[in-house]
Protein backbone atom coordinates (compact mmCIF):
# COMPACT_ATOMS: atom_id res chain seq x y z
CA UNK A 1 0.00 0.00 0.00
CA UNK A 2 1.08 3.56 -0.77
CA UNK A 3 2.70 5.10 2.35
CA UNK A 4 0.53 8.22 2.03
CA UNK A 5 -2.59 6.06 2.37
CA UNK A 6 -1.08 4.35 5.42
CA UNK A 7 -0.48 7.82 6.90
CA UNK A 8 -4.07 8.92 6.19
CA UNK A 9 -5.76 5.80 7.53
CA UNK A 10 -3.32 5.19 10.39
CA UNK A 11 -3.57 8.70 11.79
CA UNK A 12 -7.37 8.68 11.42
CA UNK A 13 -7.65 5.40 13.34
CA UNK A 14 -5.15 6.51 16.01
CA UNK A 15 -6.91 9.83 16.59
CA UNK A 16 -10.32 8.24 16.86
CA UNK A 17 -9.02 5.59 19.27
CA UNK A 18 -7.51 8.29 21.48
CA UNK A 19 -10.70 10.32 21.60
CA UNK A 20 -13.03 7.39 22.07
CA UNK A 21 -10.92 5.94 24.86
CA UNK A 22 -11.31 9.23 26.72
CA UNK A 23 -15.03 8.49 26.96
CA UNK A 24 -14.35 4.99 28.29
CA UNK A 25 -11.56 5.52 30.82
CA UNK A 26 -12.60 6.59 34.33
CA UNK A 27 -11.28 10.12 34.89
CA UNK A 28 -9.28 9.26 38.03
CA UNK A 29 -6.64 7.40 35.99
CA UNK A 30 -5.46 10.45 34.12
CA UNK A 31 -5.50 13.29 36.59
CA UNK A 32 -1.89 13.07 37.77
CA UNK A 33 -0.79 16.74 37.67
CA UNK A 34 2.63 15.86 36.25
CA UNK A 35 1.05 13.96 33.35
CA UNK A 36 -1.36 16.81 32.69
CA UNK A 37 1.49 19.31 32.66
CA UNK A 38 3.61 17.22 30.31
CA UNK A 39 0.58 16.78 28.08
CA UNK A 40 0.14 20.52 27.66
CA UNK A 41 3.84 20.86 26.83
CA UNK A 42 3.98 18.11 24.17
CA UNK A 43 2.20 20.20 21.49
CA UNK A 44 4.54 23.13 22.25
CA UNK A 45 7.60 20.93 21.67
CA UNK A 46 6.30 19.14 18.56
CA UNK A 47 4.90 22.23 16.83
CA UNK A 48 8.08 24.23 17.53
CA UNK A 49 10.17 21.36 16.17
CA UNK A 50 8.01 21.33 13.04
CA UNK A 51 8.53 25.08 12.59
CA UNK A 52 12.31 24.62 12.74
CA UNK A 53 12.53 21.56 10.51
CA UNK A 54 10.17 22.97 7.88
CA UNK A 55 11.96 26.32 7.81
CA UNK A 56 15.66 25.49 7.58
CA UNK A 57 15.99 21.85 6.53
CA UNK A 58 15.34 20.00 3.31
CA UNK A 59 15.77 16.24 2.92
CA UNK A 60 17.94 16.04 6.04
CA UNK A 61 20.25 18.96 5.22
CA UNK A 62 20.29 22.48 6.57
CA UNK A 63 19.13 24.90 3.89
CA UNK A 64 18.71 28.66 4.26
CA UNK A 65 16.34 29.97 1.58
CA UNK A 66 13.21 32.06 1.04
CA UNK A 67 11.34 30.05 3.70
CA UNK A 68 13.33 31.68 6.51
CA UNK A 69 12.30 35.14 5.33
CA UNK A 70 8.68 34.01 5.05
CA UNK A 71 8.67 32.64 8.60
CA UNK A 72 10.34 35.81 9.89
CA UNK A 73 7.48 37.82 8.37
CA UNK A 74 4.98 35.41 9.98
CA UNK A 75 6.67 36.01 13.34
CA UNK A 76 6.33 39.77 12.94
CA UNK A 77 2.67 39.34 11.94
CA UNK A 78 2.04 37.26 15.08
CA UNK A 79 3.73 39.87 17.26
CA UNK A 80 1.41 42.46 15.72
CA UNK A 81 -1.53 40.16 16.68
CA UNK A 82 -2.50 39.52 13.05
CA UNK A 83 -5.15 36.82 12.49
CA UNK A 84 -3.93 33.32 11.62
CA UNK A 85 -4.85 33.68 7.98
CA UNK A 86 -2.84 36.85 7.52
CA UNK A 87 0.12 35.15 9.19
CA UNK A 88 0.13 32.20 6.79
CA UNK A 89 -0.55 34.24 3.66
CA UNK A 90 2.05 36.90 4.42
CA UNK A 91 4.65 34.15 4.90
CA UNK A 92 3.65 32.45 1.64
CA UNK A 93 3.73 35.71 -0.34
CA UNK A 94 7.12 36.69 1.09
CA UNK A 95 8.72 33.39 0.17
CA UNK A 96 7.09 33.40 -3.27
CA UNK A 97 8.34 36.92 -3.94
CA UNK A 98 11.93 36.12 -2.94
CA UNK A 99 11.83 32.89 -4.91
CA UNK A 100 10.88 34.81 -8.06
CA UNK A 101 13.61 37.43 -7.67
CA UNK B 1 -31.15 27.47 23.01
CA UNK B 2 -28.90 30.07 24.58
CA UNK B 3 -28.21 32.83 22.05
CA UNK B 4 -24.89 33.95 23.49
CA UNK B 5 -23.60 30.36 23.39
CA UNK B 6 -24.92 29.82 19.87
CA UNK B 7 -23.31 32.97 18.50
CA UNK B 8 -19.97 32.21 20.17
CA UNK B 9 -20.05 28.65 18.79
CA UNK B 10 -20.80 29.87 15.29
CA UNK B 11 -18.08 32.52 15.22
CA UNK B 12 -15.48 30.09 16.54
CA UNK B 13 -16.59 27.47 14.01
CA UNK B 14 -16.30 29.77 11.05
CA UNK B 15 -12.95 31.30 12.01
CA UNK B 16 -11.36 27.95 12.76
CA UNK B 17 -12.99 26.33 9.76
CA UNK B 18 -11.30 28.88 7.50
CA UNK B 19 -7.89 27.44 8.45
CA UNK B 20 -9.03 24.34 6.62
CA UNK B 21 -8.02 26.16 3.43
CA UNK B 22 -4.42 26.33 4.66
CA UNK B 23 -4.49 22.63 5.52
CA UNK B 24 -5.99 21.66 2.16
CA UNK B 25 -3.29 23.59 0.31
CA UNK B 26 -0.46 22.30 2.53
CA UNK B 27 -1.61 18.72 2.08
CA UNK B 28 -1.64 19.00 -1.73
CA UNK B 29 1.79 20.68 -1.62
CA UNK B 30 3.06 17.72 0.43
CA UNK B 31 1.98 15.32 -2.33
CA UNK B 32 -1.31 14.01 -0.96
CA UNK B 33 -4.27 13.68 -3.34
CA UNK B 34 -7.50 15.69 -3.00
CA UNK B 35 -9.28 12.54 -1.77
CA UNK B 36 -6.60 11.79 0.84
CA UNK B 37 -6.65 15.43 1.96
CA UNK B 38 -10.43 15.42 2.41
CA UNK B 39 -10.37 12.06 4.20
CA UNK B 40 -7.84 13.41 6.68
CA UNK B 41 -10.19 16.27 7.51
CA UNK B 42 -13.27 14.01 7.64
CA UNK B 43 -11.70 11.19 9.65
CA UNK B 44 -8.62 12.42 11.53
CA UNK B 45 -10.27 15.84 12.09
CA UNK B 46 -7.64 17.47 14.29
CA UNK B 47 -5.87 20.50 12.83
CA UNK B 48 -2.41 20.24 14.36
CA UNK B 49 -2.27 16.45 13.88
CA UNK B 50 -3.32 16.74 10.25
CA UNK B 51 -0.70 19.40 9.57
CA UNK B 52 1.85 17.13 11.27
CA UNK B 53 1.05 14.09 9.09
CA UNK B 54 1.39 16.04 5.87
CA UNK B 55 4.38 18.01 7.17
CA UNK B 56 6.34 14.96 8.28
CA UNK B 57 5.46 12.78 5.29
CA UNK B 58 5.84 15.64 2.82
CA UNK B 59 9.41 16.09 4.10
CA UNK B 60 10.13 12.42 3.38
CA UNK B 61 9.24 10.92 6.75
CA UNK B 62 7.80 7.41 6.98
CA UNK B 63 4.11 6.71 7.58
CA UNK B 64 5.00 5.51 11.10
CA UNK B 65 6.77 8.80 11.89
CA UNK B 66 3.77 10.76 10.55
CA UNK B 67 1.24 8.70 12.51
CA UNK B 68 3.35 8.86 15.70
CA UNK B 69 3.66 12.65 15.55
CA UNK B 70 -0.08 13.03 14.83
CA UNK B 71 -0.93 10.70 17.71
CA UNK B 72 1.31 12.50 20.18
CA UNK B 73 -0.41 15.74 19.22
CA UNK B 74 -3.78 13.99 19.53
CA UNK B 75 -3.31 12.80 23.12
CA UNK B 76 -4.83 16.05 24.31
CA UNK B 77 -8.09 15.12 22.56
CA UNK B 78 -8.26 12.09 24.85
CA UNK B 79 -7.91 14.36 27.88
CA UNK B 80 -10.66 16.62 26.52
CA UNK B 81 -12.85 13.53 26.12
CA UNK B 82 -12.21 12.63 29.77
CA UNK B 83 -13.30 16.12 30.78
CA UNK B 84 -16.39 16.08 28.54
CA UNK B 85 -17.62 12.54 29.37
CA UNK B 86 -19.30 13.39 32.71
CA UNK B 87 -20.88 16.50 31.16
CA UNK B 88 -22.28 14.90 28.00
CA UNK B 89 -23.20 11.47 29.47
CA UNK B 90 -23.46 9.95 26.00
CA UNK B 91 -23.76 6.28 25.11
CA UNK B 92 -23.88 4.07 22.02
CA UNK B 93 -23.60 5.76 18.65
CA UNK B 94 -23.86 9.20 20.23
CA UNK B 95 -20.59 8.45 22.02
CA UNK B 96 -18.92 7.78 18.66
CA UNK B 97 -20.16 11.13 17.34
CA UNK B 98 -19.14 12.97 20.51
CA UNK B 99 -15.66 11.42 20.28
CA UNK B 100 -15.25 12.52 16.67
CA UNK B 101 -16.05 16.18 17.45
CA UNK B 102 -14.00 16.33 20.68
CA UNK B 103 -11.40 18.94 19.72
CA UNK B 104 -9.71 22.04 21.18
CA UNK B 105 -12.55 24.33 20.15
CA UNK B 106 -15.63 22.29 21.19
CA UNK B 107 -14.07 21.61 24.59
CA UNK B 108 -12.93 25.22 24.94
CA UNK B 109 -16.35 26.70 24.15
CA UNK B 110 -18.09 24.16 26.43
CA UNK B 111 -15.81 25.01 29.36
CA UNK B 112 -16.19 28.74 28.81
CA UNK B 113 -20.00 28.43 29.23
CA UNK B 114 -19.63 27.17 32.81
CA UNK B 115 -21.35 30.23 34.29
CA UNK B 116 -24.43 29.68 32.11
CA UNK B 117 -25.01 26.15 33.38
CA UNK B 118 -24.59 22.59 32.09
CA UNK B 119 -27.20 22.94 29.35
CA UNK B 120 -25.29 25.84 27.80
CA UNK B 121 -22.04 23.89 28.15
CA UNK B 122 -23.50 20.91 26.28
CA UNK B 123 -24.96 23.19 23.64
CA UNK B 124 -21.58 24.91 23.21
CA UNK B 125 -19.86 21.55 22.78
CA UNK B 126 -22.23 20.19 20.15
CA UNK B 127 -22.69 23.41 18.17
CA UNK B 128 -18.97 24.14 18.04
CA UNK B 129 -18.07 20.51 17.35
CA UNK B 130 -20.47 20.22 14.41
CA UNK B 131 -19.81 23.78 13.25
CA UNK B 132 -16.04 23.34 13.05
CA UNK B 133 -16.51 19.91 11.45
CA UNK B 134 -18.68 21.32 8.65
CA UNK B 135 -16.61 24.47 7.94
CA UNK B 136 -13.25 22.69 8.34
CA UNK B 137 -14.22 20.10 5.75
CA UNK B 138 -15.69 22.60 3.28
CA UNK B 139 -12.60 24.81 3.46
CA UNK B 140 -10.24 21.83 3.26
CA UNK B 141 -11.84 20.89 -0.05
CA UNK B 142 -11.63 24.48 -1.32
CA UNK B 143 -7.97 24.78 -0.27
CA UNK B 144 -7.09 21.45 -1.87
CA UNK B 145 -8.84 22.30 -5.15
CA UNK B 146 -7.26 25.75 -5.16
CA UNK B 147 -3.76 24.34 -4.67
CA UNK B 148 -4.42 21.68 -7.31
CA UNK B 149 -5.47 24.35 -9.80
CA UNK B 150 -2.14 26.12 -9.29
CA UNK B 151 -0.25 23.06 -10.48
CA UNK B 152 2.97 22.27 -8.63
CA UNK B 153 2.79 24.51 -5.52
CA UNK B 154 6.53 24.21 -4.84
CA UNK B 155 7.24 25.86 -8.20
CA UNK B 156 5.63 29.04 -6.80
CA UNK B 157 7.98 29.28 -3.82
CA UNK B 158 5.03 29.40 -1.43
CA UNK B 159 6.76 26.90 0.85
CA UNK B 160 7.00 29.21 3.87
CA UNK B 161 3.25 28.68 4.35
CA UNK B 162 3.66 25.34 6.13
CA UNK B 163 6.18 26.40 8.82
CA UNK B 164 4.19 29.63 9.24
CA UNK B 165 1.05 27.53 9.79
CA UNK B 166 2.85 25.61 12.55
CA UNK B 167 4.16 28.84 14.04
CA UNK B 168 0.62 30.21 14.13
CA UNK B 169 -0.58 27.05 15.90
CA UNK B 170 2.13 27.10 18.57
CA UNK B 171 2.08 30.87 19.18
CA UNK B 172 -1.06 31.03 21.40
CA UNK B 173 0.40 28.22 23.55
CA UNK B 174 3.49 30.23 24.49
CA UNK B 175 1.95 31.90 27.51
CA UNK B 176 4.86 31.74 29.96
CA UNK B 177 8.66 31.65 30.14
CA UNK B 178 8.83 27.86 30.49
CA UNK B 179 6.80 27.31 27.33
CA UNK B 180 8.84 29.83 25.37
CA UNK B 181 12.10 28.23 26.55
CA UNK B 182 10.78 24.79 25.61
CA UNK B 183 9.72 26.05 22.18
CA UNK B 184 13.20 27.40 21.42
CA UNK B 185 14.96 24.27 22.74
CA UNK B 186 12.67 21.96 20.75
CA UNK B 187 13.16 23.97 17.56
CA UNK B 188 16.96 23.96 17.92
CA UNK B 189 17.13 20.26 18.87
CA UNK B 190 14.99 19.16 15.92
CA UNK B 191 17.05 21.24 13.46
CA UNK B 192 20.35 19.93 14.90
CA UNK B 193 19.16 16.31 14.71
CA UNK B 194 17.81 16.61 11.15
CA UNK B 195 21.03 15.60 9.36
CA UNK B 196 21.56 12.56 11.62
CA UNK B 197 18.08 11.07 12.13
CA UNK B 198 15.64 10.04 9.40
CA UNK B 199 12.80 12.49 8.63
CA UNK B 200 10.15 12.74 11.34
CA UNK B 201 12.30 11.38 14.18
CA UNK B 202 13.94 14.74 15.00
CA UNK B 203 10.42 16.07 15.61
CA UNK B 204 9.25 13.13 17.73
CA UNK B 205 12.45 13.24 19.79
CA UNK B 206 11.49 16.63 21.20
CA UNK B 207 8.82 14.90 23.30
CA UNK B 208 11.74 14.11 25.65
CA UNK B 209 12.17 17.85 26.16
CA UNK B 210 8.46 18.23 26.98
CA UNK B 211 8.82 15.49 29.62
CA UNK B 212 11.94 17.11 31.12
CA UNK B 213 10.37 20.57 31.19
CA UNK B 214 7.09 19.27 32.63
CA UNK B 215 8.65 16.95 35.23
CA UNK B 216 9.62 19.56 37.81
CA UNK B 217 6.63 20.62 39.90
CA UNK B 218 5.98 24.30 39.46
CA UNK B 219 4.05 26.89 41.47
Amino acid sequence: MNPLWIGVIGSSVALFALRYSGYLIPEKYLTNPRMLRINTLIPVALLSALVGVQTVTEKGSWVIDQRLAGVAVALVALMLKAPYFVVVISAALTSALLYRL
Amino acid sequence: MNRATASQSLSVSFTVGLYGTAFGAASIAAGFSVLQTCLLSLLAFSGASQFAVVGVMGAGGTAIAGIATASLLGVRNMLYALRMAPLLRVSGFKKVIAAQVTIDESTGVALSQEKLGTEAMKQGFWLTGFGVYIFWNIFTLLGALGAKAMGDPSAWGLDAAVPAAFLGLVWPRLTNKLERALAICALVLAVLLSPVLSAGLPIISTVVLAVIFGWKVRR
